[in-house]
């Protein structure tokens, strides 16, 4: 008998969780008991008529899915847009913050890495910031910066700075001495030594800290916008927890877990492209 | 903002410029708590005068000091005001709005139903009909609503009533001269307990419980612990107040995090849509024509684009009477229930608006003015509003009361818009208020505050 490759063992492993787990999840919920018949004033006034807030089951969600989807740029007004330009707020914000993060953190992480004084002048300050939760700085950027959209983005900024800052400076110290000497047996100058051999050594190691700042931005974006409104993905889930409309919730959840997924693979993309066997 | 543009632009020695060198009052003492104090009216004035004195001097301020040195400011404020009226001038800022300086504007609120003046001025077109392209933005919570005001992300806000004069004070916030020219709702405001409290209809059982309110700067703050200290409870020892955004009370009352909650409507109904609390007692019933929120925003909008103010002042005031109207009510729920907006039921807004609703108790109640809705923002009203945030220690040392109400509660501007658009408005801005069978004058604010025996030490 021919073997099912390993990779296709689990793939039908996954498909069968998710059924299973969407059945569990479909049959768990007990359908609502919808009044029918003659209502009186009191049962119409609250509701007997129509189902209460309650977790939807997983068919639901797709109908809701599917209407979204469906429809994802409409725009009814500055309070109320579709599900792709809230989505596409959320990635401006994030790719906004984190890019002017990596301006400031390699070129930073190079200078920490390539001299122990200016990092053993730099730790004590990174390791007292790095903990910090990024919405403790909310309403102090609130306060300072004077502008909703400014803050979200210092927000995401200061996140995802740290990552790439301790992982910059920790592979460019671990380039081996060997070939920063060969560079110097070249007489090369110390910029052209930074690009062309201490760059590529380090790439590895600094895309890694990247990948790891784009899932913490990701994960912060949408806390930071349910508290500054507005637009966003995070405004989408905080708008619909208002009205407790839970199939909006667990849609935009599912949505949250899709896009974060692709922004780490693309990170994943270039991990790859980058990596070499020594 | 400062109000060092509004020096006296008869005097030589002030500079309308301000510049390093300016010796006028407001440059040397650049607190100027004095300055702060002026009530709006006379800022107007001041403003409106400096700028008639500045256009003669073609904004030359060396000549116009020079000149007011010689002949001093009195002749030359007589000899000004033979060749133009003055007086008139001040007036026509209201009375002849022109065209309105800034035509798209931003206005925040925060999705519950004592904003319903200010967000349906937008669908039903009450902005539109004064000249104006107003956005109505949604807001998540009162500290974010106060930030993006001062931050002028939004001209003019939705806001509770304590909290321009919080503000104006700088009470928990940096102090910046806000104006109330108008109230949006009056009553309209619950105490709503859970199901499991069915049994504690009496307050003085409600030790140990832990409330919700929407804003510490909040009537409902206020009312509640008024209403818990009239049963003897102190409600900074024997409660627990915690600050909740309205959105979040329904989600906390279920997850138990609250035992009940003063908060706005939608979501005192919203409780009981769902089966989770039911209404202990309307704020009507604490005192009956209380206000609650409120349109706000700063000083320097009224003063820097006064058409636009006057223009926006106009629609809110006209969408509030349409809104007192109880014959306007359903169509009202219906335009701003949509996600856009509230983003609630229909049937919820509606039971608010109309006063026909389900107390969660088992009975249909019919209460018309459960909410009601009338601009006149009475002075009286900030008074008694600063006696509370004294009381519990909100604000210390001596305030003056009638003068801080008087700079925020702009009630002359209400009562000249209001009669322009041929609606009834008091005559006085003060009257007395019964709040729990206990009469408030406001006449007396300081022996009011003394008069209650549980209050912050």
């Amino acid at each position: 008998m021919e073997l099912i490759s390993e990779n296709k063992r689990a793939a039908i492993w996954s498909c069968a969780l998710l059924l299973v787990g969407l059945l569990v999840w479909e049959f768990s919920i007990s359908t609502q008991q919808v009044a029918t018949g003659e209502l009186t004033e009191y049962e119409l006034l609250t509701g007997a008529g129509t189902a209460k807030a309650g977790v939807p089951p997983p068919s639901e969600v797709f109908v809701k899915a599917w209407e979204e989807l469906s429809n994802p740029f409409y725009d009814a007004g500055p309070n109320d847009k579709g599900i792709g330009i809230q989505i596409g707020y959320s990635i401006y914000r994030v790719l906004t913050g984190y890019f002017l993060a990596a301006l400031i953190a390699i070129p930073l992480g190079f200078l920490i890495g390539m001299s122990s004084v200016a990092y053993k002048a730099l730790n004590p300050f990174i390791q007292v910031l790095r903990p910090i939760s990024p919405l403790a700085w909310m309403p102090l950027a609130l306060f300072i910066i004077q502008d909703s959209e400014a803050s979200a983005i210092f927000v995401i900024f200061i996140c995802s700075i740290w990552p790439m800052l301790l992982n910059t400076a920790f592979g460019v110290a671990g380039v081996r001495e060997d070939w920063v000497n060969v560079a110097r047996t070249h007489e090369l100058s110390a910029m052209k030594t930074a690009f062309t051999v201490v760059l590529p050594a380090a790439a590895p190691t600094i895309v890694t800290g990247m990948r790891i700042s784009i899932g913490i931005a990701w994960l912060v974006i949408v806390a930071a916008e349910m508290l500054v409104g507005g637009t966003g993905i995070g405004y989408y889930v905080w708008n619909e927890w208002n009205n407790l409309d839970l199939t909006s919730v667990i849609f935009s959840i599912l949505m949250i877990g899709v896009v974060g997924m692709l922004l780490d693979a693309a990170f994943g993309f270039v991990q790859r492209r980058v990596a070499y066997v020594e | 903002m400062t109000v060092k543009s509004l020096g006296n632009p008869f005097s030589k020695d002030t500079d309308l410029r301000h510049g390093q060198s300016c010796p006028c009052d407001s440059c040397k003492a650049s607190a100027a708590p004095t300055q702060t104090h002026m009530s709006s009216e006379d800022m107007l004035e001041q403003a409106v005068e400096s700028a008639i004195v500045r256009s003669v001097f073609g904004h030359s301020d060396i000549g116009r000091r020079s000149f007011m040195g010689m002949v001093g400011g009195t002749t030359a404020a007589a000899a000004l005001a033979s060749v133009f009226p003055i007086n008139e001038a001040k007036a026509a800022i209201l009375d002849n709005l022109g065209l309105p300086e800034k035509t798209d504007l931003n206005i925040g609120f925060v999705p519950i139903t004592c904003a319903t003046p200010i967000i349906m001025a937008q669908p039903l077109g009450f902005y539109e009909r004064y000249g104006l392209n107003a956005q109505v933005i949604k807001t998540a919570g009162w500290a974010v609503a106060r930030d993006k005001s001062l931050s002028g992300e939004y001209d003019a806000s939705h806001m509770l009533t304590p909290m321009p004069l919080a503000m104006t004070l700088g009470a928990g916030s940096v102090a910046e001269p806000y104006i109330m020219p108008a109230v949006e709702n009056i009553n309209g405001q619950a105490i709503v307990l859970a199901n499991e409290h069915l049994d504690k209809r009496d307050p003085s059982q409600w030790k140990g419980f832990t409330f919700g309110v929407p804003f510490e700067y909040s009537m409902h703050n206020f009312l509640l612990r008024y209403y818990v200290a009239e049963f003897g409870l102190d409600p900074d020892v024997d409660i627990q107040i915690r600050v909740v955004p309205p959105p979040e009370m329904v989600a906390n009352l279920r997850a138990g995090n609250l035992d009940g909650y003063l908060s706005p409507d939608p979501f005192n109904q919203r409780a009981v849509y769902e089966g989770i609390g039911f209404i202990h007692i309307l704020t009507k019933e604490i005192w009956e024509g209380h206000p609650c929120c409120a349109f706000a925003a700063p000083l320097s909008f009224a003063t820097e684009l006064p058409n636009t103010y006057g223009a926006l002042l106009k629609s809110i005031i006209d969408a509030t009477q349409y809104a007192s109207n109880p014959d306007n009510r359903v169509e009202i729920s219906e335009a701003i229930a949509p996600t856009n907006y509230l983003n609630q039921p229909v049937t919820v807004i509606q039971q608010v608006l109309t006063g026909t609703y389900a107390d969660g108790l088992g009975e249909v109640q019919r209460v018309p003015d459960r909410i009601d809705f009338d601009p006149f923002p009475w002075q009286s009203m900030g008074v008694w509003i600063l006696t509370q945030m004294k009381r519990w220690g909100y604000i210390e040392g001596d305030v003056d009361y009638k003068g801080v109400a008087e700079q925020v509660y702009l009630a002359s501007d209400a009562r000249k818009v209001m009669t322009d658009l041929g609606y009834d408005a008091p005559a006085d801005n003060y009257k007395s208020h019964m709040i729990m069978g206990k009469s408030f004058d406001p006449a007396q604010p300081e022996a009011y505050v003394d008069s209650f025996a549980i209050k912050a030490d």
